[in-house]
Protein backbone atom coordinates (compact mmCIF):
# COMPACT_ATOMS: atom_id res chain seq x y z
CA UNK A 1 0.00 0.00 0.00
CA UNK A 2 1.96 2.96 -1.30
CA UNK A 3 -0.55 6.06 -0.41
CA UNK A 4 2.76 8.54 -0.79
CA UNK A 5 2.39 10.43 2.88
CA UNK A 6 4.18 12.74 4.69
CA UNK A 7 6.44 11.93 7.28
CA UNK A 8 4.15 12.89 10.36
CA UNK A 9 0.92 11.51 8.22
CA UNK A 10 3.25 8.11 7.85
CA UNK A 11 4.07 8.29 11.31
CA UNK A 12 0.43 8.64 12.29
CA UNK A 13 -0.26 5.16 10.50
CA UNK A 14 2.44 3.35 11.63
CA UNK A 15 1.59 3.88 15.08
CA UNK A 16 -2.37 3.38 14.64
CA UNK A 17 -2.08 -0.17 12.68
CA UNK A 18 0.83 -0.92 15.66
CA UNK A 19 -1.81 0.29 18.63
CA UNK A 20 -4.76 0.16 17.37
CA UNK A 21 -5.00 -2.00 14.19
CA UNK A 22 -8.36 -3.80 15.12
CA UNK A 23 -10.02 -0.38 15.04
CA UNK A 24 -8.06 0.74 11.78
CA UNK A 25 -11.02 0.30 8.50
CA UNK A 26 -9.66 2.49 6.25
CA UNK A 27 -6.64 4.55 5.00
CA UNK A 28 -7.05 6.45 1.69
CA UNK A 29 -5.98 9.93 0.06
CA UNK A 30 -8.46 12.12 -1.74
CA UNK A 31 -7.11 15.23 -3.42
CA UNK A 32 -3.75 15.74 -0.97
CA UNK A 33 -5.39 14.97 2.43
CA UNK A 34 -5.26 11.94 4.08
CA UNK A 35 -8.53 10.38 5.56
CA UNK A 36 -8.52 7.89 8.18
CA UNK A 37 -11.30 5.58 9.35
CA UNK A 38 -11.68 4.38 12.55
CA UNK A 39 -14.20 2.21 14.63
CA UNK A 40 -16.75 4.25 16.48
CA UNK A 41 -15.83 2.85 20.02
CA UNK A 42 -12.39 4.10 20.35
CA UNK A 43 -12.74 7.30 18.56
CA UNK A 44 -11.41 9.07 21.66
CA UNK A 45 -8.44 7.28 22.22
CA UNK A 46 -7.61 7.39 18.90
CA UNK A 47 -7.99 11.08 19.00
CA UNK A 48 -6.12 11.19 22.48
CA UNK A 49 -3.33 9.06 20.30
CA UNK A 50 -2.71 11.14 17.44
CA UNK A 51 -3.13 14.63 19.43
CA UNK A 52 -0.66 13.51 22.26
CA UNK A 53 1.94 11.11 20.56
CA UNK A 54 1.88 13.10 16.76
CA UNK A 55 1.25 16.54 17.87
CA UNK A 56 -1.97 17.04 16.13
CA UNK A 57 -3.33 19.42 18.60
CA UNK A 58 -4.96 21.79 16.49
CA UNK A 59 -8.85 20.65 15.73
CA UNK A 60 -10.34 22.24 12.79
CA UNK A 61 -13.64 20.93 12.34
CA UNK A 62 -16.35 18.30 13.24
CA UNK A 63 -18.26 17.76 10.09
CA UNK A 64 -21.25 15.34 9.67
CA UNK A 65 -22.82 13.75 6.68
CA UNK A 66 -25.81 11.76 5.65
CA UNK A 67 -24.89 8.95 3.47
CA UNK A 68 -28.36 7.48 3.19
CA UNK A 69 -27.46 4.18 3.37
CA UNK A 70 -29.31 1.58 5.13
CA UNK A 71 -26.38 0.51 7.22
CA UNK A 72 -23.49 3.09 8.68
CA UNK A 73 -25.87 6.12 7.61
CA UNK A 74 -23.78 8.72 9.41
CA UNK A 75 -20.17 9.60 9.34
CA UNK A 76 -18.36 11.92 11.70
CA UNK A 77 -15.42 13.54 10.49
CA UNK A 78 -12.85 15.27 12.40
CA UNK A 79 -9.98 17.44 10.85
CA UNK A 80 -6.93 18.10 12.56
CA UNK A 81 -4.10 20.04 12.35
CA UNK A 82 -0.56 19.08 13.44
CA UNK A 83 0.58 23.04 13.60
CA UNK A 84 4.46 21.83 13.79
CA UNK A 85 4.55 19.98 10.52
CA UNK A 86 0.96 21.93 8.96
CA UNK A 87 -0.21 18.80 8.13
CA UNK A 88 -3.89 18.27 8.42
CA UNK A 89 -5.49 14.38 8.69
CA UNK A 90 -9.27 13.56 8.70
CA UNK A 91 -10.28 10.85 10.90
CA UNK A 92 -13.96 9.35 10.35
CA UNK A 93 -16.04 7.42 12.40
CA UNK A 94 -19.55 5.89 11.15
CA UNK A 95 -22.90 5.18 13.23
CA UNK A 96 -26.14 3.50 12.39
CA UNK A 97 -28.87 5.25 11.60
CA UNK A 98 -30.78 4.29 14.82
CA UNK A 99 -29.38 6.12 17.64
CA UNK A 100 -26.38 7.78 16.10
CA UNK A 101 -24.13 8.17 19.10
CA UNK A 102 -20.58 9.29 19.09
CA UNK A 103 -18.36 9.77 21.79
CA UNK A 104 -17.68 13.70 22.74
CA UNK A 105 -14.44 14.94 22.29
CA UNK A 106 -15.14 17.79 24.17
CA UNK A 107 -12.69 16.26 26.73
CA UNK A 108 -9.64 16.84 24.75
CA UNK A 109 -10.67 19.85 22.78
CA UNK A 110 -12.71 22.78 24.30
CA UNK A 111 -13.21 23.54 20.96
CA UNK A 112 -15.50 20.38 20.16
CA UNK A 113 -18.12 21.85 22.24
CA UNK A 114 -20.11 24.08 19.17
CA UNK A 115 -18.71 21.94 16.82
CA UNK A 116 -20.65 18.63 18.36
CA UNK A 117 -23.57 20.90 18.95
CA UNK A 118 -23.65 21.90 15.04
CA UNK A 119 -24.11 18.76 14.16
CA UNK A 120 -26.40 17.26 16.64
CA UNK A 121 -28.61 20.31 15.44
CA UNK A 122 -28.23 19.27 11.97
CA UNK A 123 -28.05 15.18 12.03
CA UNK A 124 -29.08 14.05 15.40
CA UNK A 125 -26.05 12.77 16.16
CA UNK A 126 -25.44 12.84 19.74
CA UNK A 127 -22.12 13.55 21.76
CA UNK A 128 -21.96 11.08 24.74
CA UNK A 129 -20.11 13.08 27.50
CA UNK A 130 -20.89 16.30 26.23
CA UNK A 131 -22.07 18.96 28.73
CA UNK A 132 -24.46 20.82 27.32
CA UNK A 133 -26.05 19.47 24.38
CA UNK A 134 -28.48 21.33 23.10
CA UNK A 135 -29.46 22.74 19.30
CA UNK A 136 -26.88 25.92 18.13
CA UNK A 137 -28.67 26.85 15.12
CA UNK A 138 -32.34 26.12 15.43
CA UNK A 139 -34.52 26.59 18.43
CA UNK A 140 -35.11 23.81 20.90
CA UNK A 141 -38.64 23.57 19.70
CA UNK A 142 -37.83 22.10 16.48
CA UNK A 143 -38.09 18.21 16.29
CA UNK A 144 -36.64 17.72 12.52
CA UNK A 145 -32.86 17.63 11.65
CA UNK A 146 -32.79 19.48 8.66
CA UNK A 147 -28.96 18.52 6.94
CA UNK A 148 -30.72 14.92 6.71
CA UNK A 149 -31.38 13.93 3.16
CA UNK A 150 -34.85 12.93 3.89
CA UNK A 151 -35.72 16.74 5.10
CA UNK A 152 -37.40 18.66 2.17
CA UNK A 153 -35.99 21.76 0.89
CA UNK A 154 -38.51 23.60 1.16
CA UNK A 155 -38.98 23.01 5.00
CA UNK A 156 -41.97 21.38 7.15
CA UNK A 157 -45.09 23.87 7.22
CA UNK A 158 -45.88 24.54 10.67
CA UNK A 159 -43.00 22.99 11.96
CA UNK A 160 -41.89 25.94 13.80
CA UNK A 161 -43.67 28.12 15.52
CA UNK A 162 -43.40 31.86 14.37
CA UNK A 163 -43.34 34.85 16.70
CA UNK A 164 -46.24 37.04 17.07
CA UNK A 165 -45.64 39.92 15.02
CA UNK A 166 -48.66 42.61 16.19
CA UNK A 167 -47.69 44.33 19.73
CA UNK A 168 -48.55 43.01 22.55
CA UNK A 169 -52.60 44.37 23.87
CA UNK A 170 -51.64 43.51 27.81
CA UNK B 1 -35.01 24.53 41.69
CA UNK B 2 -35.24 26.57 38.49
CA UNK B 3 -34.55 30.00 39.88
CA UNK B 4 -34.11 32.09 36.71
CA UNK B 5 -36.68 29.97 34.56
CA UNK B 6 -39.29 30.80 37.30
CA UNK B 7 -38.98 34.48 36.67
CA UNK B 8 -39.03 34.65 32.90
CA UNK B 9 -41.92 34.30 31.43
CA UNK B 10 -40.64 33.84 27.26
CA UNK B 11 -43.62 35.15 24.89
CA UNK B 12 -41.93 32.42 21.90
CA UNK B 13 -40.04 29.39 21.76
CA UNK B 14 -40.77 28.65 24.86
CA UNK B 15 -38.88 25.03 25.29
CA UNK B 16 -35.67 27.16 23.55
CA UNK B 17 -35.51 29.87 25.70
CA UNK B 18 -36.19 27.47 29.24
CA UNK B 19 -33.62 25.52 27.30
CA UNK B 20 -30.98 28.02 27.16
CA UNK B 21 -31.80 29.67 30.87
CA UNK B 22 -31.43 26.51 32.76
CA UNK B 23 -28.13 26.17 30.42
CA UNK B 24 -26.97 29.32 32.22
CA UNK B 25 -27.79 28.40 35.93
CA UNK B 26 -26.20 24.87 34.87
CA UNK B 27 -22.55 26.34 33.87
CA UNK B 28 -20.05 26.02 36.92
CA UNK B 29 -22.71 24.99 39.05
CA UNK B 30 -19.66 24.63 41.72
CA UNK B 31 -19.04 28.28 41.60
CA UNK B 32 -22.71 29.07 42.21
CA UNK B 33 -22.86 26.89 45.50
CA UNK B 34 -19.41 28.79 46.92
CA UNK B 35 -21.95 32.24 46.18
CA UNK B 36 -24.96 30.91 47.26
CA UNK B 37 -25.66 34.10 49.64
CA UNK B 38 -25.91 37.80 47.65
CA UNK B 39 -26.45 39.98 50.39
CA UNK B 40 -26.33 43.31 48.15
CA UNK B 41 -28.29 41.35 45.66
CA UNK B 42 -25.94 42.51 43.07
CA UNK B 43 -26.94 39.50 41.11
CA UNK B 44 -28.72 39.98 37.49
CA UNK B 45 -29.45 38.33 34.16
CA UNK B 46 -28.81 40.84 31.09
CA UNK B 47 -30.30 39.71 27.64
CA UNK B 48 -28.14 41.80 25.36
CA UNK B 49 -28.93 41.52 21.03
CA UNK B 50 -30.31 40.00 19.67
CA UNK B 51 -31.20 43.26 18.14
CA UNK B 52 -28.22 45.22 19.48
CA UNK B 53 -26.59 47.85 17.42
CA UNK B 54 -22.84 46.76 19.16
CA UNK B 55 -23.66 42.67 18.56
CA UNK B 56 -22.35 43.65 14.95
CA UNK B 57 -25.58 41.96 13.57
CA UNK B 58 -28.01 39.48 15.04
CA UNK B 59 -25.95 38.09 18.28
CA UNK B 60 -27.62 37.41 21.89
CA UNK B 61 -25.63 37.25 24.54
CA UNK B 62 -27.16 35.85 27.99
CA UNK B 63 -24.86 37.31 30.79
CA UNK B 64 -24.87 36.51 34.44
CA UNK B 65 -23.43 39.53 36.21
CA UNK B 66 -22.63 40.49 39.66
CA UNK B 67 -22.47 44.66 40.03
CA UNK B 68 -20.52 44.81 36.57
CA UNK B 69 -18.53 41.88 36.59
CA UNK B 70 -19.65 38.84 34.49
CA UNK B 71 -19.59 35.60 36.07
CA UNK B 72 -21.34 33.44 33.50
CA UNK B 73 -22.09 34.31 29.49
CA UNK B 74 -24.54 31.62 27.29
CA UNK B 75 -24.18 32.45 23.69
CA UNK B 76 -27.26 32.34 21.32
CA UNK B 77 -26.63 32.26 17.65
CA UNK B 78 -28.78 31.03 14.90
CA UNK B 79 -30.56 34.26 14.21
CA UNK B 80 -29.65 34.70 10.78
CA UNK B 81 -29.72 30.78 9.94
CA UNK B 82 -30.80 30.26 6.46
CA UNK B 83 -28.95 26.70 5.40
CA UNK B 84 -26.76 27.53 2.87
CA UNK B 85 -24.98 24.28 3.62
CA UNK B 86 -28.45 22.31 2.58
CA UNK B 87 -28.99 24.71 -0.42
CA UNK B 88 -26.13 24.44 -1.87
CA UNK B 89 -26.88 20.15 -1.73
CA UNK B 90 -29.64 21.57 -4.04
CA UNK B 91 -27.36 23.66 -6.46
CA UNK B 92 -24.84 23.23 -9.14
CA UNK B 93 -21.79 24.03 -8.07
CA UNK B 94 -21.63 27.71 -9.80
CA UNK B 95 -24.98 28.46 -9.09
CA UNK B 96 -24.12 28.08 -5.53
CA UNK B 97 -21.18 30.56 -5.72
CA UNK B 98 -23.30 33.55 -5.11
CA UNK B 99 -24.87 32.25 -1.88
CA UNK B 100 -21.06 32.03 -0.78
CA UNK B 101 -21.22 36.31 -1.32
CA UNK B 102 -24.06 36.60 1.93
CA UNK B 103 -22.20 34.68 4.22
CA UNK B 104 -18.95 36.65 4.91
CA UNK B 105 -20.45 39.45 3.47
CA UNK B 106 -17.43 42.30 4.81
CA UNK B 107 -15.24 40.01 2.30
CA UNK B 108 -17.40 38.27 -0.20
CA UNK B 109 -14.41 37.88 -2.58
CA UNK B 110 -12.45 35.26 -0.08
CA UNK B 111 -15.53 33.42 -0.12
CA UNK B 112 -16.39 33.44 -3.69
CA UNK B 113 -13.22 32.26 -4.53
CA UNK B 114 -12.51 29.90 -1.80
CA UNK B 115 -15.44 27.67 -2.97
CA UNK B 116 -14.03 27.81 -6.55
CA UNK B 117 -10.48 26.63 -5.37
CA UNK B 118 -11.83 24.08 -3.53
CA UNK B 119 -13.94 23.12 -6.51
CA UNK B 120 -11.08 23.20 -9.05
CA UNK B 121 -9.14 21.10 -6.40
CA UNK B 122 -12.03 18.21 -6.50
CA UNK B 123 -11.95 18.36 -10.29
CA UNK B 124 -8.60 19.19 -11.07
CA UNK B 125 -9.61 22.76 -13.25
CA UNK B 126 -6.33 24.29 -14.11
CA UNK B 127 -6.52 28.00 -13.34
CA UNK B 128 -4.72 30.63 -16.00
CA UNK B 129 -1.73 32.49 -14.31
CA UNK B 130 -3.61 35.95 -14.53
CA UNK B 131 -6.90 35.02 -12.79
CA UNK B 132 -4.76 33.74 -9.59
CA UNK B 133 -3.16 37.11 -9.50
CA UNK B 134 -6.64 38.78 -10.48
CA UNK B 135 -7.79 36.58 -7.46
CA UNK B 136 -4.89 37.66 -5.21
CA UNK B 137 -5.01 41.18 -5.47
CA UNK B 138 -9.04 41.23 -4.74
CA UNK B 139 -8.62 39.07 -2.41
CA UNK B 140 -6.26 41.17 -0.47
CA UNK B 141 -8.41 44.53 -1.24
CA UNK B 142 -11.78 42.55 0.50
CA UNK B 143 -9.68 41.90 3.38
CA UNK B 144 -8.35 45.25 3.79
CA UNK B 145 -12.48 46.36 3.41
CA UNK B 146 -13.28 43.73 6.25
CA UNK B 147 -10.07 45.16 8.62
CA UNK B 148 -11.83 48.35 7.75
CA UNK B 149 -15.35 47.69 9.23
CA UNK B 150 -13.72 45.86 11.79
CA UNK B 151 -10.99 49.14 12.91
CA UNK B 152 -14.30 51.69 12.43
CA UNK B 153 -16.76 49.70 14.62
CA UNK B 154 -14.28 48.94 17.30
CA UNK B 155 -12.84 52.10 17.71
CA UNK B 156 -15.92 53.20 17.43
CA UNK B 157 -17.51 50.94 20.61
CA UNK B 158 -14.59 52.12 22.35
CA UNK B 159 -15.66 55.93 22.41
CA UNK B 160 -14.82 57.67 19.10
CA UNK B 161 -17.01 58.20 16.43
CA UNK B 162 -15.49 60.40 13.78
CA UNK B 163 -12.69 57.38 13.18
CA UNK B 164 -15.69 55.32 11.62
CA UNK B 165 -16.59 57.86 9.22
CA UNK B 166 -13.03 57.97 8.03
CA UNK B 167 -12.41 54.26 8.14
CA UNK B 168 -15.67 54.23 6.09
CA UNK B 169 -14.67 56.76 3.96
CA UNK B 170 -11.29 54.52 2.37
CA UNK B 171 -14.35 51.22 2.35
CA UNK B 172 -16.11 53.04 -0.42
CA UNK B 173 -13.07 53.81 -2.21
CA UNK B 174 -12.82 49.77 -2.30
CA UNK B 175 -16.55 49.68 -3.46
CA UNK B 176 -16.24 51.81 -6.25
CA UNK B 177 -13.21 49.40 -7.31
CA UNK B 178 -15.09 46.57 -6.60
CA UNK B 179 -18.11 48.12 -9.12
CA UNK B 180 -15.62 48.59 -11.48
CA UNK B 181 -14.41 45.12 -10.96
CA UNK B 182 -16.79 43.08 -11.18
CA UNK B 183 -20.03 45.19 -12.12
CA UNK B 184 -21.19 45.14 -8.48
CA UNK B 185 -20.48 46.88 -4.68
CA UNK B 186 -21.12 44.85 -2.36
CA UNK B 187 -21.98 41.26 -3.12
CA UNK B 188 -19.05 40.74 -5.87
CA UNK B 189 -19.74 37.27 -7.44
CA UNK B 190 -16.73 37.65 -9.60
CA UNK B 191 -14.91 34.55 -9.42
CA UNK B 192 -15.79 31.53 -12.00
CA UNK B 193 -14.84 27.82 -11.43
CA UNK B 194 -11.76 27.91 -13.93
CA UNK B 195 -10.77 31.67 -13.31
CA UNK B 196 -12.81 34.99 -12.84
CA UNK B 197 -15.72 36.90 -14.89
CA UNK B 198 -13.91 39.37 -16.62
CA UNK B 199 -10.40 41.11 -16.80
CA UNK B 200 -9.38 44.47 -14.90
CA UNK B 201 -10.14 47.12 -17.09
CA UNK B 202 -7.35 49.24 -17.54
CA UNK B 203 -9.64 52.44 -15.60
CA UNK B 204 -10.26 49.12 -12.24
CA UNK B 205 -6.14 49.15 -12.53
CA UNK B 206 -5.33 52.76 -12.63
CA UNK B 207 -8.17 53.31 -9.57
CA UNK B 208 -6.29 49.95 -7.32
CA UNK B 209 -2.90 51.13 -7.85
CA UNK B 210 -4.16 54.89 -6.77
CA UNK B 211 -5.78 53.41 -3.84
CA UNK B 212 -2.73 51.41 -2.53
CA UNK B 213 -0.64 54.68 -3.16
CA UNK B 214 -2.87 56.55 -0.92
CA UNK B 215 -3.75 54.11 1.34
CA UNK B 216 -0.61 53.54 2.46
CA UNK B 217 -0.78 56.80 4.03
CA UNK B 218 -3.88 57.09 5.68
CA UNK B 219 -2.86 53.71 7.28
CA UNK B 220 0.39 55.64 8.39
CA UNK B 221 -1.98 58.25 10.01
CA UNK B 222 -3.96 55.95 11.78
CA UNK B 223 -0.97 54.48 13.19
CA UNK B 224 0.03 57.58 14.15
CA UNK B 225 -3.77 58.69 15.52
CA UNK B 226 -4.11 55.02 17.81
CA UNK B 227 -0.99 53.44 18.57
CA UNK B 228 -0.34 55.60 21.27
CA UNK B 229 -3.26 57.06 21.95
CA UNK B 230 -3.46 56.77 26.01
CA UNK B 231 -7.55 56.39 25.61
CA UNK B 232 -7.60 53.76 23.04
CA UNK B 233 -4.61 51.59 24.97
CA UNK B 234 -6.26 51.73 28.64
CA UNK B 235 -9.57 51.08 26.80
CA UNK B 236 -8.03 47.98 24.75
CA UNK B 237 -4.94 46.43 26.76
CA UNK B 238 -5.51 43.77 29.27
CA UNK B 239 -9.43 43.72 27.98
CA UNK B 240 -10.59 40.25 26.69
CA UNK B 241 -7.07 37.79 26.49
CA UNK B 242 -7.16 35.08 25.03
CA UNK B 243 -4.26 32.98 26.56
CA UNK B 244 -1.44 31.35 24.05
CA UNK B 245 -2.12 28.16 26.13
CA UNK B 246 -6.06 28.32 25.90
CA UNK B 247 -6.04 29.74 22.28
CA UNK B 248 -5.57 26.48 20.58
CA UNK B 249 -7.41 24.59 22.99
CA UNK B 250 -10.82 27.11 22.84
CA UNK B 251 -10.82 26.52 18.53
CA UNK B 252 -9.28 30.57 17.68
CA UNK B 253 -8.46 31.41 14.33
CA UNK B 254 -7.43 34.21 12.26
CA UNK B 255 -6.33 37.07 13.97
CA UNK B 256 -6.98 36.28 16.91
CA UNK B 257 -5.22 33.53 17.05
CA UNK B 258 -1.77 35.28 16.07
CA UNK B 259 -2.67 37.82 18.61
CA UNK B 260 -2.54 35.07 21.12
CA UNK B 261 1.28 34.04 19.30
CA UNK B 262 0.81 31.60 17.03
CA UNK B 263 1.64 32.73 13.14
CA UNK B 264 -0.94 30.15 11.75
CA UNK B 265 -1.82 31.30 8.34
CA UNK B 266 -3.13 29.44 5.89
CA UNK B 267 -1.36 31.35 2.95
CA UNK B 268 1.96 30.58 4.68
CA UNK B 269 0.66 26.58 5.96
CA UNK B 270 -0.74 25.76 2.23
CA UNK B 271 0.03 28.46 -0.35
CA UNK B 272 -2.68 28.39 -2.55
CA UNK B 273 -3.02 30.80 -5.54
CA UNK B 274 0.56 32.45 -6.04
CA UNK B 275 1.18 33.07 -2.45
CA UNK B 276 4.14 31.04 -2.49
CA UNK B 277 5.75 33.80 -5.23
CA UNK B 278 5.10 37.03 -3.10
CA UNK B 279 6.80 38.53 -0.41
CA UNK B 280 4.69 38.81 2.65
CA UNK B 281 5.12 38.62 6.71
CA UNK B 282 2.67 37.16 8.95
CA UNK B 283 2.24 39.80 12.12
CA UNK B 284 1.99 37.91 15.06
CA UNK B 285 1.72 39.44 18.76
CA UNK B 286 2.07 37.34 22.18
CA UNK B 287 -0.78 39.46 24.88
CA UNK B 288 -3.92 37.85 23.09
CA UNK B 289 -5.70 41.01 24.27
CA UNK B 290 -7.81 43.47 22.04
CA UNK B 291 -4.84 45.54 22.00
CA UNK B 292 -2.65 42.80 19.97
CA UNK B 293 -5.79 41.85 18.22
CA UNK B 294 -5.71 45.77 16.60
CA UNK B 295 -1.92 45.47 15.41
CA UNK B 296 -2.15 42.10 13.78
CA UNK B 297 -4.55 43.48 11.86
CA UNK B 298 -3.14 47.02 11.39
CA UNK B 299 -0.08 45.10 10.58
CA UNK B 300 -1.93 43.03 8.04
CA UNK B 301 -3.61 45.93 6.18
CA UNK B 302 -0.20 47.07 5.41
CA UNK B 303 1.14 43.07 4.49
CA UNK B 304 -2.06 43.34 2.06
CA UNK B 305 -0.90 46.50 0.26
CA UNK B 306 2.80 45.11 0.09
CA UNK B 307 0.66 41.85 -1.42
CA UNK B 308 -0.97 43.74 -3.59
CA UNK B 309 2.02 46.14 -5.11
CA UNK B 310 4.16 42.64 -5.55
CA UNK B 311 0.99 41.08 -7.90
CA UNK B 312 0.79 44.32 -10.02
CA UNK B 313 4.79 44.17 -10.65
CA UNK B 314 4.14 39.57 -11.44
CA UNK B 315 1.04 39.54 -13.60
CA UNK B 316 1.63 38.60 -16.80
CA UNK B 317 -1.23 38.91 -19.68
CA UNK B 318 -3.28 36.24 -20.87
CA UNK B 319 -6.21 34.38 -20.40
CA UNK B 320 -8.77 34.87 -17.44
CA UNK B 321 -10.45 31.67 -17.93
CA UNK B 322 -9.86 28.12 -18.39
CA UNK B 323 -10.20 27.74 -21.97
CA UNK B 324 -11.55 23.90 -21.47
CA UNK B 325 -15.21 24.24 -22.44
CA UNK B 326 -16.09 21.15 -19.72
CA UNK B 327 -14.30 23.37 -16.79
CA UNK B 328 -15.37 26.27 -17.24
CA UNK B 329 -18.11 28.80 -18.69
CA UNK B 330 -16.65 30.01 -22.23
CA UNK B 331 -15.97 33.48 -23.14
CA UNK B 332 -18.93 35.59 -24.39
CA UNK B 333 -17.95 36.14 -27.31
CA UNK B 334 -17.94 32.85 -28.31
CA UNK B 335 -21.49 32.52 -26.51
CA UNK B 336 -22.68 35.15 -28.73
CA UNK B 337 -20.85 33.99 -32.34
CA UNK B 338 -20.53 30.47 -32.28
CA UNK B 339 -22.97 27.63 -31.94
CA UNK B 340 -20.19 25.20 -29.56
CA UNK B 341 -19.97 28.31 -27.24
CA UNK B 342 -24.07 28.81 -26.75
CA UNK B 343 -24.40 24.77 -26.17
CA UNK B 344 -20.98 24.72 -23.84
CA UNK B 345 -22.97 27.67 -21.99
CA UNK B 346 -25.76 26.21 -22.10
CA UNK B 347 -24.30 22.50 -20.36
CA UNK B 348 -22.37 24.74 -18.20
CA UNK B 349 -25.42 26.58 -16.37
CA UNK B 350 -27.39 23.25 -16.96
CA UNK B 351 -25.46 20.89 -15.22
CA UNK B 352 -22.56 22.82 -14.64
CA UNK B 353 -19.08 20.54 -13.67
CA UNK B 354 -19.49 17.35 -12.78
CA UNK B 355 -16.42 16.25 -9.89
CA UNK B 356 -15.38 12.75 -10.15
CA UNK B 357 -17.89 10.55 -7.34
CA UNK B 358 -16.41 9.58 -4.54
CA UNK B 359 -13.84 12.17 -4.29
CA UNK B 360 -13.45 14.38 -1.64
CA UNK B 361 -11.89 17.85 -0.72
CA UNK B 362 -11.24 20.32 1.75
CA UNK B 363 -9.49 23.61 0.71
CA UNK B 364 -8.97 26.32 3.35
CA UNK B 365 -7.98 29.38 2.45
CA UNK B 366 -6.63 32.97 5.21
CA UNK B 367 -10.33 35.12 4.56
CA UNK B 368 -9.83 38.34 6.78
CA UNK B 369 -11.93 36.26 9.71
CA UNK B 370 -9.45 33.26 9.65
CA UNK B 371 -9.49 29.66 8.44
CA UNK B 372 -12.33 29.37 6.53
CA UNK B 373 -12.45 26.17 4.48
CA UNK B 374 -15.03 23.95 2.27
CA UNK B 375 -15.30 20.47 2.48
CA UNK B 376 -17.00 19.18 -0.40
CA UNK B 377 -18.09 15.46 -1.07
CA UNK B 378 -18.77 14.61 -4.48
CA UNK B 379 -21.32 11.75 -5.90
CA UNK B 380 -20.29 12.22 -9.47
CA UNK B 381 -23.84 14.82 -10.29
CA UNK B 382 -23.44 19.04 -10.94
CA UNK B 383 -24.27 19.00 -7.62
CA UNK B 384 -22.10 18.49 -4.10
CA UNK B 385 -23.63 15.29 -2.08
CA UNK B 386 -22.11 17.37 0.78
CA UNK B 387 -20.72 20.95 1.68
CA UNK B 388 -19.36 22.00 4.82
CA UNK B 389 -18.23 25.56 5.22
CA UNK B 390 -15.73 25.67 8.09
CA UNK B 391 -16.48 29.26 9.10
CA UNK B 392 -13.79 31.59 11.20
CA UNK B 393 -16.62 33.52 12.87
CA UNK B 394 -18.14 30.25 14.43
CA UNK B 395 -15.21 29.16 15.76
CA UNK B 396 -13.91 33.05 16.96
CA UNK B 397 -17.55 32.96 19.03
CA UNK B 398 -17.01 30.14 20.93
CA UNK B 399 -13.61 31.83 22.46
CA UNK B 400 -16.14 34.99 22.88
CA UNK B 401 -18.36 32.56 25.19
CA UNK B 402 -14.98 31.40 27.06
CA UNK B 403 -13.19 35.13 27.46
CA UNK B 404 -16.17 37.06 28.70
CA UNK B 405 -15.99 35.59 32.32
CA UNK B 406 -14.77 37.53 34.46
CA UNK B 407 -14.87 40.63 32.44
CA UNK B 408 -16.66 44.11 32.69
CA UNK B 409 -19.98 44.71 31.51
CA UNK B 410 -18.93 47.86 29.38
CA UNK B 411 -15.92 46.29 28.14
CA UNK B 412 -18.54 43.34 26.18
CA UNK B 413 -18.98 45.28 23.29
CA UNK B 414 -15.05 45.95 23.12
CA UNK B 415 -14.31 42.94 23.08
CA UNK B 416 -16.99 41.69 20.43
CA UNK B 417 -15.79 44.60 18.31
CA UNK B 418 -12.18 42.97 18.57
CA UNK B 419 -13.17 39.54 18.02
CA UNK B 420 -14.88 40.49 14.80
CA UNK B 421 -17.20 38.18 14.25
CA UNK B 422 -19.61 38.19 11.41
CA UNK B 423 -22.92 36.55 11.77
CA UNK B 424 -23.84 35.24 8.33
CA UNK B 425 -21.09 33.56 8.34
CA UNK B 426 -21.31 31.88 11.78
CA UNK B 427 -24.86 31.10 11.83
CA UNK B 428 -24.37 30.02 8.06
Amino acid sequence: MSLDLTETVQGVVDGLTSEYSEDLIEIYKSCDHTYIRVEAENIIEVLNFVKTKHHFIFLCDIIGTDRYTSDERFEVIYNIMNLRTQDRIFIKVRVEEEDPVVQSATSLWKAASWLEREVYDMFGIRFEGHPDLRRIFMPEDFDYFPLRKEFPLLGIPGSIELPNTTPDTE
Amino acid sequence: MNEINSKVKPQFFEKHQRAIYKSLEDKHTTIEAIDAEDPLNAKMILNMGPQHPATHGVLRLILQLRGELIEKTKLDIGYLHRGVEKIAENKTYQEFMPYTDRMDYLSPYSNNVALCMAVEKLAEVEVPERAQYIRMICMELSRISSHLLWLGTMVMDAGAISFFIWTFREREKIYDIFDEVAGHRFTVSHSRIGGVANDFTDRAVGRIKEFVTKFEQELKDWHGLLDRNRLFIERNADVGIVHTEDALDLGATGPVLRAAGYAVDQRIITPYLKYDEVDFEVPTRMEGDNLARYFVRMEEMGESLKIINQCFDKMPKGSIRSNNAKHAYPSKDEVYYSMEGMIHDFMMTDTGICPPAGKEVYHAVEAPKGELGYYIQSDGTGHPWRLKVNAPSFRNLQVLENILEGEMVADTVVIIGGLDPVMGEADK
